[in-house]
């Protein structure tokens, strides 16, 4: 293991890729900051940037991407109560209370000293685990990998759906559905292509992650109407107010830290988890930690609100690594779209991952540490300006949305078709988010569909076409018995809730 | 009765199922893999059978919480206009070349959305996509084919 953080701080220490960290933890900012702009379109505009690199650097900079996202969207949380994503909904509960307050710069600064704690303290326990899990992964045989993956994509919807399963269900199987377009990776027989060439190869991951997200959130916001810069409007940036913190507020947010830490690594380890529940479960038993008196200050501007949730969502972010990196199975949307990056450099993760290519691996796990250590250093005392990036209108921020969607799909393909095709996919996903159907499912099971597909092929052809394989080894059944739980549990919710 | 869009959706998607399960048996495997336990046909024979199944199953369902939107609210014009013009960009791409097509596309795009501070619409279009090309060619070694910009001499 020595050996293997030494190739890694190797590999991350270069000066190449350090500056791809930074560059990383920039823009991913400025992206997460913009509301409706999360990890995932920042990481898919990336995308076609990282094939130019060597798969660590480009897997480098999305990681960097990724935690700058996650930060970005606790700003706009704070500021203007607009969280750039889901996972910084909870930091609004009690960082737009502080702001308003006149105590911005200290939110702001609580929430960056509380991201670098939980993204610190969750990457050692990726160190320890993730090498102990390989080798327990190493035991996974295809029934098993099956099973996993269907307890993903449940979970996944189970966690997006905000109570509407079937409609997370049914984005499922579209986005599987969608992964079968092109040649059949065994037989070569071509599948849904309607004799066109341009679908033989199948669709494109970026061109789906593109349309379904950057294109589709670009068109939802020019839809729906609003003005993210008419919001900014709300604060003055001359009202930031004093980052330093006084003692009480240090006591009280290294009080909450060290639990929401485990709690948010441990919820990101679990597949379809991730940020979001964590921030709101450690919010929650922070809620039930503390006194009385500090009880009535949630919801008010409560320190201990603010860095809980802001501890968690970073800590789950390391977290939901573990199973990418050890089983090969994204446990996140934004997981996700890491996985089929990694699939376009030729790089399968799993188990196998920290002994074939260490370098990647291990780059990963050390770069996590230099990234925390940047997003403090970059945003502690660039607030102040990055903070103005939400005055972008909309009137320039949707159109160059679109540019780099468009740009970037074309860049790969030089192809018009696939920009007719991205177009048509973001419109019928700007549609279906409009009615709730909620889209990190679909891209879930469209990067797993072809893994999917390959390990029931092997599972039936070892069993003959017999469906015994689901119960024969105890390690599948119980997998399948967690997927059933979660399924018993969404289907029986709303009979107990009546 | 009145059936709201959310069921509606959910009976496209029956429709959709069934028409991949029409495309499903059109797949021509090969005739020793015809009675293989598993074939290019086994996955998306299920994926069609089980998308039919959640869309009558949501179909028949009462809905707990149905999606409420305001049409009234919704931009569809600027959207419609947006769409038509990032199809049009998709046209000219190749024939007016990525330099003519991308800066007009947001030129319009700026315009169309509202915005009428001309310098920041050019400076953020033509000079912006000047500078992206060149980024382009200069830092990642890709080449962008341009005929406009060969017309006037500018590329080889």
């Amino acid at each position: 293991m020595i050996e293997g953080i030494l190739i890694g701080l190797h590999t991350a220490l270069s000066l190449k890729n350090i500056l791809m960290v930074m560059m990383g933890c920039f823009f991913g900012t400025i992206i997460g900051m913009l509301p409706g702009l999360g990890p995932m379109t920042a990481i898919a505009l990336m995308i076609p940037i990282t094939y130019g690199f060597e798969p660590a650097t480009g897997l480098i900079l999305m990681a960097g991407v990724y935690y700058g996202a996650v930060f970005g969207g606790s700003t706009s949380s704070i500021l203007i109560n607009a969280p750039g994503v889901p996972g910084t909904v909870a930091t609004a509960f009690d960082g737009y209370p502080m702001a308003q307050q006149g105590k911005a710069g200290k939110a702001l600064a609580i929430a960056a000293y509380s991201s670098f704690a939980g993204g610190t303290i969750s990457a050692i326990f990726l160190l320890f685990a993730a090498p102990s899990l390989s080798k327990i992964s190493l035991a996974f045989r295809s029934p098993d990998y099956f099973a996993l993956m269907v307890l993903g994509l449940t979970a996944v919807s189970a966690f997006s759906s905000k109570g509407q399963f079937l409609k997370a269900m049914m984005m499922v199987i579209l986005g599987l559905m969608l992964s079968t377009v092109g040649q059949d990776s065994l037989s070569d027989i071509t599948r849904f292509t309607f004799n066109n060439m341009n679908l033989t190869d199948g669709i494109s991951f970026v061109l789906i992650v593109m349309a379904t997200f950057a294109m589709s959130e670009a068109l939802t916001i020019i839809l729906k109407g609003k003005d993210p810069s008419r919001a900014t409007e709300q604060i003055s940036l001359s009202q930031l107010g004093s980052i330093r913190l006084d003692k009480e507020e240090r006591n009280k947010m290294l009080k909450s830290i060290p639990r929401s830490s485990v709690l948010g690594f441990l919820i990101g380890v679990l597949p379809g988890a991730g940020a979001t529940i964590a921030s709101f479960l450690a919010y929650g038993m922070e809620r039930n930690y503390v006194n009385d008196d500090e009880k009535q200050k949630f919801g008010k501007g409560s320190v201990h609100g603010l860095a809980a949730p802001e501890t968690a969502n970073n800590a789950a972010c390391s977290g939901s690594f573990v199973p990418l990196l050890t089983l090969g199975i994204p446990g996140s949307g934004t997981t996700a779209v890491m996985l089929g990056a990694l699939l376009g450099f030729g790089i399968q993760p799993g188990p196998r991952l920290y002994m074939t290519n260490p370098e990647i691996f291990w780059s990963v796990i050390m770069s996590m540490y230099i990234g925390m250590v940047i997003l403090l250093i970059l945003n502690l005392p660039l607030i102040p300006y990055i903070a103005r990036v939400l005055a972008t209108p909309k009137n320039f921020l949707i159109p160059l949305i679109l540019f780099f969607s468009v740009t970037g799909i074309y860049l790969m393909s030089f192809n018009n078709f696939d920009i007719f095709l991205m177009i048509g996919i973001a419109v019928v996903a700007t549609f279906l988010r409009l009615y709730n159907f909620p889209m990190p499912p679909l891209i879930l099971a469209f990067v797993l569909g072809g893994l999917m597909e390959e390990n029931l092929r092997r599972s039936l052809l070892i069993s003959d076409g017999s469906f015994n394989f689901l119960w024969d080894r105890p390690l599948t059944l119980i997998i399948l018995l967690f997927t059933i739980s979660i399924i018993s549990w969404q289907s029986l919710r709303p009979l107990i809730g009546r | 009765m009145r059936i709201s869009t959310d069921k509606i959706i959910s009976l496209l998607f029956f429709i959709l199922s069934g028409l991949y399960l029409y495309q499903t048996y059109q797949i021509q495997v090969f005739s020793f893999d015809e009675n293989a336990p598993f074939n290019a046909k086994t996955f998306p024979t299920f994926l069609a059978y089980l998308g039919m199944f959640l869309s009558i199953l949501y179909l028949i369902l009462p809905e707990r919480f149905p999606s409420k939107v305001d049409h009234k609210v919704l931009d569809y014009k600027s959207t419609f206009f947006l769409v038509t013009i990032a199809f049009i960009y998709g046209f000219t791409i190749l024939k007016a070349g990525f330099f003519l097509s991308t800066s007009l596309f947001l030129f319009i795009s700026y315009y169309l959305l509202g915005e009428r501070r001309w310098i920041w619409m050019f400076v953020l279009s033509f000079p912006f996509v000047a500078l992206f090309m060149l980024l382009l060619h200069g830092a990642l070694d890709i080449y962008l084919r341009d005929p406009f910009l060969k017309m006037l001499g500018i590329i080889s």
